[in-house]
This record gives C-alpha cells, sequence and structure tokens, in this order.
C-alpha cells in the first residue's frame, strides 16, 4: 500500500507541499486546495494527510471511493455526489471540503509533495 | 421482462432548477391519459412552500366538496419541496403524497424516504398529479433524462411491491450502477383489499444489490393508488450532484451537513445509536416508562419486552452499511435484515432482504398484539410491505380484532377458522395473507379499518358498539400509532387534536409534559400544541425527514438550554433556517419558518372543513386513550392510579375497580374538553375547531374560497366569549 508518511517534528513550516499539491491537481498555487495541511501547533506544526486507512470507503453511499492496486484510496468523482459523509467520518479529518468545490478531495500517495520538502518531513511509503 | 406496451407518450421542454424549485408541477389524468404542465406561481411558493404544502394546493383546486376517495377526481399528489434532494444533509431525500384517504374521508398526506421525490424534482417537476382512473393496470414512466412521460400497460400478474420493484429497476436501468438513477412507487395487492394501502418509494442499494422500500405508510394512499389502476409510477434522472438544485449558496449546504455528519459521528452511540439499530432503539425506554403499546393498549409494559430489545435487532440488521435512504443522511437509521428465509405465504423459502422493522412495526406488529418474537415481526413486516399494508394500522386494527376476539365479539366461525387471540402467530399471520390474497371475507372487513369494523362488527356480528367505541383505538378513522397515550394530557391533543388522525408526526409530548412535568397548565399544553405540530410540518413543506433534528442532539444542547427550549433543539432549527436560505435564496427567520407552517397547517384545517369533517366533533377519543377502560388495566398499576385518583381530588375510599375507572375517566374528560378549548384558542380557531376569518387574514391565506368555506360552517355561538 502506498502512503504519505509523515514527521511534523522536522517540519519547518514552509508550505511549500501545499503549493505544489495545489498547483498539481488543481492548477492553481491555491493553500486551501492542498490535499495535505500543515497548520501550527503547541510543538511547531501539525501534519494532516491521508493515511490511506479507507474507512471513508463504508461511508460512500454511491462506491465513488475505492481502494485502487497500489493500495491507495481514491475518489471517482463521476460518481460522487458531494453528500460529505466520508468527510465527516473520516477519523483523521484527512478528507477536505471547501467552499470553492462541490466535492471532497484527499491525497492520493503521489509524493510530489515529499520531493518538494526542505526538511525530510514527508515521505512517501510502500507497505 | 418483454417490452411493455407503450399506451401514452408525452414530451416536455427540459427546465434547470431555480433554488430548489423546478417552478411547474405535473399533471397526469391516467384515465384519458392526458398531460399538462402547470406553472408554479410566486404567490404560491410564498404561501405553500412546496411539499405537503403544494400537494394540498393542487388537490384543493382538483376536487368538489362532495369528492370522495373513489371519485375520479381524487388525486394522488407526490412532491418533495425546495430543499428535497440537497445532498449534504442528512434527512433530505422525503417526497409527501397527499390525496383523499379511504380511511378518513378527508385530506391525508403521507412521507417516504427513498429516491423517488428527488428525482421527481430533478426530471423537472415540483410536484406529480394524477388524476382520472385507468381502465387497465398501468405503470407510468417519468423519464427525466430524454424529457418525456409514458404510460404503459402493467405486463405484472403479480402487482406485489417487491416483484414489481425489482422488476421495474431491471427493466429501465441500463446497467448495475445505473439502478440507483431510478425509483419506483409501488403498492400491492393488500392495497386493494383493504384501506390500509401503502406506498412503497424505492431507491437501489448498491452493496446490497436489490432495491429498498421506503414507505409512505398511513391514510391508505396505496389504496388510492390501486383504485386509479395504477401498477407502478418510476421516475429515472441521472447525474445527479451536489448542486443539482442550483442552490443561491452551496457553502452553507456543505458547512452545515458536514457539522451534523461530524455531531452524528460523535455522539449517536451515546444518544440514540440510529446508526447502529435505528428506530428500535426506542423498543425498550417505551417498555420501560409504560408507552409501549401491548395488547390493545391495555398495558404498557409486558415481561416479555426484552426479547424485542433493540440489542436483537442490532444483531439482526446488517451492520457497516450506510443504510440512508438518500445520499447524505448519515443517520442511516434504514436498517435491513438481510437474508431472511421466509417461513411463511406465497414466496415460502426465498431469502430476501427486509426493510426494518421500524420502532413503530415492533410495536404493532409486536406487543401490541401480544407477539414478542422478532422473527415473526420481521416475516410480517416484509409482507405488509410486499402487499403495500401500512404496518401501523395493520398492527393496530389486528390488536383491536384480537382483543374483540377474546371478550367472545368474534369467533371462529366468523373468522373463517382462525383464532385470533393475543399471541396467536400461526392465525395472525394467515390472516395477513388472507389480505395479500383477498380471497376472505373477513380478511376483507378487517381491511376497513378499525372505525368501519366497529359498524359491521356491531351490525353483522351483534358486538356492543359502546364497548368498541371505548376499546378501537382510532381518531378520525385512522389508527393510532404505536405509543400509549393514556397518561399524558398534552399527548391526548398530540394525537387527537390533529389535522389528520392519531398517528404521530405532529407531536410527542409525553416526557416532557408527564416525566418532565414540563406543561404544567393548559395554556403550557397549547403552547406545545401549537408550536411543534408547526415545526414539525415544515419538514413536510420543504422536503426534510423529522429525525435528524432531535433522534441526535448537539452534546450542549441540555447544558446551553433548558426545559422546552432544550427540546426545540434550537441549533438544529437554526440549521434548518440557514438550509432554507442557502437554497431558496431568502432570508427567513425561526419565526417566520413557524408561519409557514401554520398557513398550511389552518390551510389543511378548512379543507378538512369543506369536504365534512375538520370540526370539534371529529376530534374523536377513545376511553382506552385517556385511561383504563377494564380492570385489569387498573389493576397492573392500582397504586400508580389510586394516586392519579387522590391528585385529582377524587375520595376512592370504599369504591371497587370498576367505579374508580368510571370517576377516573369523568375527570380525565372534563380535562380532555379544558384541553381542546386551550388548543383552539392558542391556534386562533372557534370553539367548534374552526380557523377564524381573522386566522385566515394574519396568514394571507384568505383566498375567497377559503373564507367562503370558513363562513359557511361557522356560527355566532361558536365565537370565544371576550
Amino acid at each position: 500500500m502506498k502512503w504519505l508518511a509523515t514527521y511534523p517534528e522536522r517540519c519547518v513550516g514552509c508550505e511549500s507541499c501545499m503549493l505544489t499539491c495545489s498547483k498539481t491537481w488543481f492548477k492553481e498555487e491555491d493553500k486551501e486546495l492542498s490535499r495535505i495541511q500543515v497548520s501550527s501547533s503547541e510543538s511547531g506544526y501539525a501534519i494532516n494527510v491521508c493515511n490511506q486507512c479507507g474507512e471513508c470507503i463504508d461511508y460512500c453511499p454511491t462506491l465513488a471511493i475505492k481502494r485502487d492496486n497500489s493500495g491507495v484510496v481514491r475518489i471517482d468523482e463521476s460518481k460522487c455526489v458531494g453528500c460529505l459523509m466520508c468527510a465527516g467520518f473520516c477519523p483523521t479529518e484527512s478528507m477536505f471540503v471547501v467552499e470553492k468545490r462541490e466535492k471532497p478531495f484527499k491525497c492520493i500517495a503521489c509524493g510530489i509533495c515529499s520531493k518538494e520538502c526542505p526538511s525530510e518531513a514527508l515521505e512517501l511509503k510502500q507497505d | 421482462m418483454e417490452k411493455m406496451k407503450l399506451l401514452a407518450e408525452w414530451k416536455y421542454e427540459p427546465k434547470k432548477i431555480e433554488r430548489g424549485y423546478a417552478g411547474r408541477t405535473l399533471y397526469v389524468n391516467i384515465g384519458d391519459r392526458s398531460f399538462k404542465e402547470k406553472p408554479v406561481t410566486e404567490d404560491m411558493k410564498e404561501k405553500f412552500v412546496g411539499g405537503r404544502g403544494f400537494g394540498l394546493k393542487l388537490l384543493w383546486d382538483a376536487v368538489k366538496d362532495t369528492t370522495k376517495w373513489n371519485d375520479p377526481e381524487n388525486e394522488l399528489v407526490i412532491s418533495g419541496g425546495p430543499l428535497c434532494g440537497i445532498t449534504q444533509y442528512p434527512g433530505s431525500g422525503k417526497c409527501y403524497t397527499v390525496f383523499i384517504s379511504p380511511l378518513t374521508e378527508q385530506t391525508y398526506d403521507s412521507n417516504a424516504g427513498g429516491y423517488f421525490g428527488p428525482l421527481l424534482k430533478f426530471s423537472g417537476w415540483d410536484a406529480l398529479e394524477v388524476q382520472g382512473k385507468s381502465d387497465r393496470d398501468v405503470i407510468l414512466f417519468i423519464d427525466g433524462d430524454n424529457n418525456k412521460v409514458e404510460v404503459y400497460e402493467s405486463p405484472f400478474e403479480d402487482i406485489n411491491a417487491v416483484t414489481i420493484t425489482e422488476a421495474l429497476h431491471e427493466y429501465f436501468a441500463d446497467s448495475e450502477e445505473d439502478k440507483r438513477n431510478i425509483s419506483v412507487a409501488s403498492t400491492g395487492k393488500g392495497a386493494e383489499t383493504t384501506n390500509w394501502g401503502c406506498l412503497n418509494m424505492s431507491f437501489y442499494d448498491l452493496r446490497r444489490k436489490t432495491p429498498r422500500l421506503k414507505q409512505a405508510g398511513r391514510g391508505g394512499g396505496g389504496t388510492v393508488f390501486r383504485d386509479k389502476k395504477l401498477a407502478a409510477i418510476v421516475v429515472r434522472k441521472r447525474g445527479v450532484g451536489p448542486a443539482s438544485n442550483n442552490p443561491a449558496d452551496i457553502s452553507v449546504l456543505q458547512r452545515t451537513g458536514l457539522k451534523l455528519h461530524k455531531e452524528i459521528r460523535d455522539l449517536d452511540d451515546q444518544q440514540n445509536k440510529m446508526r447502529k439499530v435505528g428506530t428500535p432503539h426506542l423498543n425498550e425506554i417505551m417498555n420501560e416508562y409504560h408507552l409501549l403499546p401491548v395488547h390493545n393498549y391495555k398495558f404498557g409494559q409486558h415481561p416479555e419486552a426484552s426479547k424485542i430489545h433493540s440489542k436483537i435487532f442490532e444483531k439482526l440488521f446488517t451492520q457497516g452499511i450506510p443504510d440512508g435512504c438518500w445520499y447524505g443522511c448519515s443517520m442511516a437509521c434504514a436498517k435491513a435484515v438481510d437474508g431472511f428465509e421466509l417461513k411463511t405465504g406465497p414466496l415460502k423459502g426465498k431469502k430476501v432482504t427486509v426493510d426494518g422493522p421500524e420502532y413503530e412495526t415492533c410495536a404493532g406488529l409486536g406487543s401490541n398484539i401480544g407477539i414478542f418474537d422478532p422473527e415473526w415481526i420481521i416475516e410480517a413486516n416484509f409482507y405488509a410491505d410486499h402487499y403495500g399494508i401500512d404496518t401501523i394500522s395493520l398492527g393496530t386494527g389486528l390488536a383491536f380484532v384480537c382483543e374483540c376476539y377474546e371478550l367472545g365479539f368474534l369467533n371462529k366461525d366468523i373468522t373463517n377458522g382462525l383464532e385470533l387471540k393475543f399471541g396467536s402467530k400461526d392465525d395472525l399471520m394467515e390472516l395477513i395473507h388472507r389480505m395479500g390474497r383477498g380471497d376472505d371475507k373477513f380478511a376483507s372487513i378487517v381491511g376497513l379499518g378499525i372505525h368501519k369494523m366497529k359498524k359491521v362488527f356491531a351490525e353483522k356480528y351483534g358486538a356492543p358498539f359502546e364497548v368498541m367505541e371505548k376499546i378501537g383505538m382510532e381518531g378520525q378513522g385512522i389508527e393510532v400509532s404505536e405509543y400509549v397515550p393514556k397518561e399524558s394530557v398534552a399527548q391526548w391533543g398530540g394525537y387527537f387534536l390533529t389535522l389528520k388522525g392519531p398517528q404521530h408526526d405532529e407531536a410527542w409530548l409525553i416526557f416532557m409534559d408527564r416525566v418532565n412535568k414540563q406543561l404544567p397548565t393548559f395554556e403550557d399544553k397549547a403552547e406545545a400544541l401549537h408550536y411543534f405540530p408547526n415545526f414539525r410540518l415544515w419538514f413536510s413543506l420543504v422536503g426534510l425527514c423529522k429525525l435528524p433534528w432531535n433522534d441526535i442532539e448537539p452534546a450542549d444542547n441540555v447544558v446551553k438550554y433548558k426545559g422546552i427550549e432544550a427540546a426545540k433543539v434550537p441549533e438544529h432549527v437554526q440549521n434548518y433556517v440557514d438550509l432554507f436560505n442557502a437554497v431558496t435564496g431568502k432570508s427567513i427567520t425561526k419565526e417566520e419558518l413557524i408561519v409557514q407552517s401554520e398557513r398550511v397547517y389552518n390551510f389543511q384545517r378548512v379543507f378538512q372543513l369543506r369536504l365534512g369533517k375538520g370540526t370539534r366533533r371529529d376530534h374523536n377519543i377513545p376511553l382506552r386513550a385517556i385511561g383504563p377502560v377494564f380492570p385489569e388495566e387498573w389493576e397492573v398499576r392500582t397504586e400508580y392510579y389510586d394516586n392519579e385518583l387522590k391528585a385529582a381530588g377524587i375520595d376512592s375510599k370504599g369504591l371497587t375497580t370498576e367505579e374508580k375507572i368510571r370517576k377516573l375517566q369523568e375527570y380525565r374528560l372534563s380535562q380532555w374538553e379544558q384541553l381542546v378549548d386551550a388548543v383552539y384558542k392558542r391556534r386562533g380557531w372557534n370553539k367548534n375547531g374552526i380557523p377564524t376569518v381573522e386566522t385566515l387574514k394574519r396568514l394571507g391565506i384568505d383566498y375567497p374560497d377559503v373564507v367562503e368555506v370558513v363562513r359557511k360552517h361557522s356560527k355566532p355561538e361558536d365565537n370565544w366569549e371576550e
């Protein structure tokens, strides 16, 4: 299974992962549209990204969420009706919903952000 | 399935939904197979909002004062409402059926989940109005993808719900995935042979790979459906998405929906466990508080009630499936039993998915008829749905029959060999099958409903009418739903001072009134019987389900709010105000929300009056609903009832139980009359229960024809003294 491991203690909060992600997948540099979210925390930074646990799969009424051959949990947008139950029930709240998009989105473990990270706080893993 | 024979076809222009409305309604005359579209005016939106409001308005314009339920001009109107079909907020797929009822002989409205309401609207129609009677069984197909309406000759010999629904999902879908774009409204043979016909509205369950059935159960809408020779109404619309309603501000829907999803995620297990057991979580609660109807409402508790505890149903229901009956319903109370092997009837041996049972079915087709066997309840639930019979009226009706049998009013000669005592599982199941077959005269009499059964039992079999009047749990011609109302004066009103009879969609005040003692005066009770019926009616105007309002509450609800305010769940009320405004672009307040309901509430009251009902006389209440009728009912709670007499200032020393019962009845009947007065005053009605012209004016529904009905029936002596 492919998934993105995070090491928040190494994070410097440069947000390059977020900008890279949104540019790659939504063609605009907008942190809100990133599938990985970095925020300040008491001890430094917190990184919120999908761990591919797949719990959301069972909440989807249209079977729009499936695990692909690499073990990555993906949303089929053509089937998604934007009910947001996956987002509401995600145990790590890593299914994101923003005003400008009608449907939720999530990390698909492409690993591009990990290449951009200057502090090795992100690592694409394959179990 | 072979190709069906097309009898008529009508094409229409596609229409984009604007802020929750298609802006037009579809009229079909199934008799002459004519079609037309009607515009939805701004006044209609303002005064009737949608859903049940539209249904009543269209029905008002369609019928005469003298129209009976089985006249061709009676209609079946189905309408969702402006919020119907939003995908982000739980409970947003309801539609409302409106018709003149064979049971109550006045207007009735009944709601169902499933995908029918949303798909109808997204096909371009705020309401569907079906008038006339066909000369043969037909299937009406609304093809929202190709913008046409078609009428087919029904090829089905077996018109029962499961058979017809499965076949039509298969017939109209291009693929397995496509089946979710279809919804079928159907009923069954029992809707022809009884007045208890329900409508089943389907949605396709992609995981179970079978259609599921949600019922507009009450009032006999299925019987009207079959009277028109409708075998099914099918709607198909592909491509539903998050913005299909074209809301004014989708971000509010997202924010509010997400907030409620999280509340349900965090709190449902601690609160009502709707996601795991659905409404049967009530089974044990009602038993604990003497509210579970047992043996035709004689008792409110039973030692065997533990056998129908929700823990049992939790194991029987398949867990871990998103059981919402429309997209986005994370409350997921549409539970189902899978792989259930039927033990009786025409499908004996078949393994089926059974929708439910819900609480009402567990009580009606369980404790109320003395049966505490979950498997029996599930089987009866399946066949009731399949035959198109309302499980609530069926349960209460059978309970009445069992008591009449045990009192010796009926015997095996009359019942054609059936021993219909409480708990007679085999014979009661056989009676249900006889209704499903339509080959038994006694079963047909039972299917008339309690109101008419009383008359037939008296006239035909010499049963004492006055006793049956006391124990027959019906009001306005329809059976009481499954809560024992005896000990709550406010709930007498919640059941019997209603627009259409003792269903449970207007008010459930028992805890507030009796347990928490928050409604001490008649004025307090009247206020609750003003607010809650109106608040709850609002769901029926916009296309929502009641359950996510208070079957989940914010964690701090009872901390932030006290008493009745807490019972209103203010944060969720605000959610509804926000949702309405976000879809329609309007800016109503929570107070205006109540006024929206009040308009329709009073309009429907006048409608009943127009049809020859709707006065004080029609707000009848049986003695069983307000206290014990027979000594055994008193004697299971002697101390409690003795104290009730004492609290009423009645000296019971030396009285026999029968005499005590009479005293309590007299006292409670006087309380009932006081309650009726207080409620009528609060609602702006005269002494006879008729809305005053001033009330109509205040609400802006003083249309000349509405005022005329009120004037015609109002007398000066019915005005309140200053």
